[in-house]
């Protein structure tokens, strides 16, 4: 053994140092566990020269890479400040190409599609003047242009042309204090004078403070002016408050959002509608003819019943045309009328066979009923202007039948009368 | 061919005979054989991070090499690699022992050729500097597989190159080290 050990000494160190360190590796990899001591040695050992290497290292190699990169950074600051520069200005540039082709390709559109005859134009200065809102478009008179013709865009009114050169014109703005035009709104068909103001709003006058205009709604010309056709949109209501006599209706103008660069001059207008109108008064609704109805004596409700004061009344002469045998709308001039004091509902006298007639009514309403003729004959079928009481009540059944019983009763709001039955 | 063979045979016992180094008996001071190894081990986890193309510079390997080469003894120099390799591995995301096991073969490996060959010579020098590094990368691959049953990928090629270069380094490296030594 001694022999062996002399003998492969290195070689049997060799062994022992391996097995050792695989041991060493068998461990860790079976247990899954560090050897924190040898990691904390080595580590101690080598991070504060680390540290101490980087500390050096930044304060000279890092001061000297520093020196010259900052050597280069003025010059390299000035070119890029340079490059920024026409970056930006080209970037403008290039928007600014992009807007003028979307506008010209809008005004195209709406130039097509508008009935009116209309030349594009463009703005190519202001006029002067602290107060004014005029500028000068490049369409002149030997363009056709007036002065007077409406100045428009795809998106709202813009101006009218004040003076018309040979080959420029001069054009008002709509927000010039001495601008005005007709203006209606598009929900409630509230007609007003639109008035430029001198900044970026417009004024909406001579609207009543009773008229009804919502915030948001937008305002139309009406063509009253005789300037801008009727139906090009004017701007939408910013505030409406309520003034002495007159509401406050500010709106801004949709012509002019984002500047005036491009327009369009009506040459000739056509009236169109407005776009997307409501009702005027889309709220009323008709309620039902009044359900009191007179009672005749076999308890069922008098056929041809009437339903407003303007039907009984209209009963009422005609039947006192036919009692005095008088036709209405026949003869000369001067021919002598019925006796319309001889009415008894209207004077408040009973006719003579009033009483005669079984009514559970008051007697007003009893006086409102025509006289019926001696004869028993039918009574003439109520016009057809005069609506039934109720479509599902039974017609007259012959002569035995009373005829139409006017009811007394509040008139009806004259909102809710229908115009045919006036 | 006789004047031939004979001078052949002279240079060849020479090779093969002659001691180690010439200054295989100098030693480095103690406190070297503390610093370089650090020094070796600190160039390789931070000069990368600046040039990162010398990360595949194995400047650890190459101080046990040289030391092995210059010790005269095995046992010394299969302490040195041990040393150096367990300081690598405490360094390192792997179990403790895997450099330490390669570089304590390396330099028992290395130690015994010295005994065999004139590694003064550059050519000498540059072969076993070369050769053990393949020898190192290798064999460290050999024990990720059959140890920790990693599946790296070996590049010969790649491994090759690298080996080229790191004794292309080794070159100048020793002679430098060699200047750190004092005489007995």
């Amino acid at each position: 053994m001694d022999f062996f050990l002399s003998r492969y000494r290195h070689l049997t160190v060799l062994l022992v140092v391996i097995t050792a360190q695989l041991l060493l590796i068998a461990y860790q990899v079976k247990t899954s566990k560090d050897i924190p001591l040898i990691r904390v040695w080595a580590v101690t050992a080598v991070t504060p020269v680390e540290q101490g290497l980087e500390l050096v290292r930044r304060y000279t190699w890092g001061f000297v890479e520093d020196y010259f990169v900052l050597l280069g950074v003025r010059s390299q600051n000035d070119k890029l400040r340079n490059e920024n520069g026409q970056l930006k200005i080209e970037n403008n540039y290039l928007k600014s190409e992009l807007a003028t082709a979307d506008r010209a390709r809008s005004l195209s559109v709406f130039e097509a599609r508008s009935p009116s005859k209309t030349v594009a134009a463009r703005v190519i200065g202001n006029g002067t003047g602290a107060n004014s809102k005029v500028v000068f478009v490049d369409r002149g008179s030997t363009s056709g242009v007036e002065s007077g013709m409406a100045v428009v865009t795809p998106d709202g009114i813009v101006g009218k042309v004040v003076e018309a050169y040979p080959t420029a014109s001069l054009v008002m703005l709509i927000t010039d204090p001495t601008f005005a035009a007709g203006v209606v709104s598009q929900k409630n068909r509230v007609h007003g004078t639109l008035k430029g103001q001198g900044h970026a709003e417009c004024l909406v006058d001579y609207v009543q403070n009773e008229e009804h205009v919502d915030i948001g709604e937008w305002f139309y010309t009406s063509g009253d002016d005789r300037i801008f056709p009727k139906g090009f949109p004017v701007g939408q209501v910013t505030a409406a408050p309520n003034g002495k006599t007159f509401k406050e209706i500010y709106i801004s103008p949709s012509g002019m959002q984002g500047g005036v660069e491009e327009v369009l001059i009506v040459l000739q207008g056509v009236h169109q509608e407005v776009p997307g109108a409501e009702v005027a008064s889309p709220a009323y609704s008709l309620m039902p003819a009044p359900t009191e109805i007179i009672q005749t004596p076999e308890g069922g409700p008098p056929p041809g019943s009437l339903s407003t004061d303007a039907d009984r009344l209209r009963a009422i002469y005609k039947d006192v045309g036919i009692e005095q045998k008088h036709t209405y709308g026949e003869g000369p001039p001067g021919t002598k009328p019925p006796d319309f004091t001889k009415i008894p509902s209207v004077h408040g006298v009973p006719p003579p066979n009033a009483a005669a007639q079984p009514l559970t009514s008051p007697p007003a309403a009893a006086q409102a009923q025509p006289a019926q003729p001696p004869t028993g004959r039918p009574k003439p079928a109520p016009s057809k202007s005069v609506q039934p009481l109720k479509s599902d009540q039974p017609p007259a059944q012959g002569p035995s039948q009373p005829a139409p019983a006017a009811v007394e009763r509040p008139p009806a709001p004259a909102a809710t009368q229908p115009a045919d039955n006036q | 061919m006789t004047e031939y063979t004979q001078t052949m045979t002279e240079y060849t016992e020479r090779l093969l005979n002659e001691t180690p180094r010439k200054d295989a008996s100098d030693r480095f001071r103690i406190v070297w054989l503390v610093v370089i190894p650090l020094i070796a081990v600190l160039s390789q986890v931070y000069v990368p991070r600046f040039v990162p193309f010398l990360a595949y510079l194995e400047l650890p390997l190459l101080i046990t090499v040289h030391f092995a080469l210059t010790s005269g003894g095995p046992i010394g120099a299969l302490s040195y690699g041990m040393f150096i390799g367990l300081v690598q591995d405490s360094l390192s995301h792997q179990p403790i022992g895997m450099y330490g096991i390669v570089k304590t073969l390396v330099g028992y490996f290395a130690a015994s050729v010295s005994m065999r060959f004139d590694v003064q010579n550059p050519v000498v020098t540059f072969i076993l500097a070369f050769f053990f590094y393949f020898f190192h990368q290798f064999f460290y691959w050999v024990l990720s597989r059959a140890l920790l049953g990693e599946t790296l990928g070996f590049d010969a090629q790649q491994t090759l190159i690298f080996g080229l270069l790191n004794a292309a380094v080794a070159l100048p490296l020793f002679r430098l080290l060699d200047k750190l030594k004092v005489a007995r």
